[in-house]
């Protein structure tokens, strides 16, 4: 009998939603005090990377994208490389219209 | 029989959750076109941007942004609590987060009514006056704190109703995709947060 449970993903334990809990909670505090070094020009490269990490951590444990069939990440991943590809489309258009940058 | 019953559960378990996954995806392309102005309009208009943020509560962005994380952290504490039998911690989780999500727009309450309080609104005297690249830069915080307000709100409201579907045992050990799908949404809806809170307040 190859009968499988309704639910597809294991159940993860408290202890891991604790750790990531903090693991965000320490990101933001890092997030913070990198924005009180005023790096100007540059203060946008630590804010999204970090804020990417964060979102990183959601997607996995809290909405458990590590559990999701293939078919599902790739779709997500089409998804956002939709919006990135968007976003530096718009770019390419305004860097040359404005001279940006 | 019962393999056919469990096959066809899980087909309707697979598929309600790529169906919250799709809308996800859809809310993503939403948000993502505002995203797309701001950051246009801060490369056109940076000093404008770094001027106006410093009028923004580091403070308060910094504890809702915690609040948020933390009622993301009790969602999926539910969830869990709810898979492994224990109906009262996971309504009890799910109260919670309904609360912090309630913290959350209280403070964006008193965010704003400082902002209207110093003149600072849509079309007001004092934003008209102000030059082009800050009265970009409200018009951005408004409808980007907006509507990301909006979502929290109907996230409220959704994991109320889910609450009480608990109460009620219809969701329960054996069928909980309602309250994974709310669980996505309020993750996701947590997600634009963590974007929106280092462009918007630590920029300065």
């Amino acid at each position: 009998m190859d009968e499988k449970a309704p639910a597809s993903a294991a159940v993860v334990s408290n202890k891991t939603y604790i750790i990531v809990w903090l693991c965000l909670l320490l990101l933001t505090a890092t997030t913070v005090s990198v924005a009180k070094l005023h790096l100007t020009k540059y203060a946008i490269i630590p804010a999204v990377a970090i804020a990417t990490a964060k979102a990183g951590l959601v997607v996995n444990f809290f909405m458990q994208l590590r559990e999701e069939p293939w078919v599902l990440k790739m779709m997500l991943l089409v998804a956002i490389l939709a919006l990135t590809l968007i976003i530096l489309l718009t770019f390419a258009d305004t860097w040359f219209r404005y001279g940006l940058g | 029989m019962m393999n056919e019953t469990a096959s066809r559960h899980r087909v309707g378990y697979d598929g309600a959750k790529m169906g919250m996954w799709i809308f996800l995806f859809t809310e993503l392309l939403f948000f993502g076109g505002m995203f797309l102005l701001y950051s246009v309009f801060r490369s056109k208009y940076a000093p404008d941007f770094h001027a106006s943020a410093a009028e923004l509560d580091v403070y308060l962005g910094t504890a809702n942004t915690a609040i948020l994380l933390t009622s993301s952290t009790s969602m999926a504490l539910s969830i869990a609590l709810l898979r492994k039998g224990k109906q009262r911690l996971s309504i009890l989780c799910q109260f919670i987060t309904i609360s912090l999500g309630m913290v959350f727009l209280f403070n964006k309450y008193i965010e704003w009514a400082t902002h209207i309080g110093n003149g600072i609104y849509p079309h007001s005297p004092a934003l008209t006056g102000m030059s082009r690249g800050k009265v970009i830069f409200f018009s951005l915080y408004y409808v980007m704190t907006g509507i990301h307000g909006i979502h929290v709100l109907i996230g409220v409201c959704v994991i109320l109703g889910m609450l009480l579907f608990t109460a009620k045992g219809r969701i329960h050990q054996g069928d909980f995709v309602k309250l994974e799908n709310t669980g996505l949404y309020w993750h996701f809806v947590d997600i634009i947060w963590i974007y929106l809170f280092p462009l918007f307040y630590l920029i300065t």
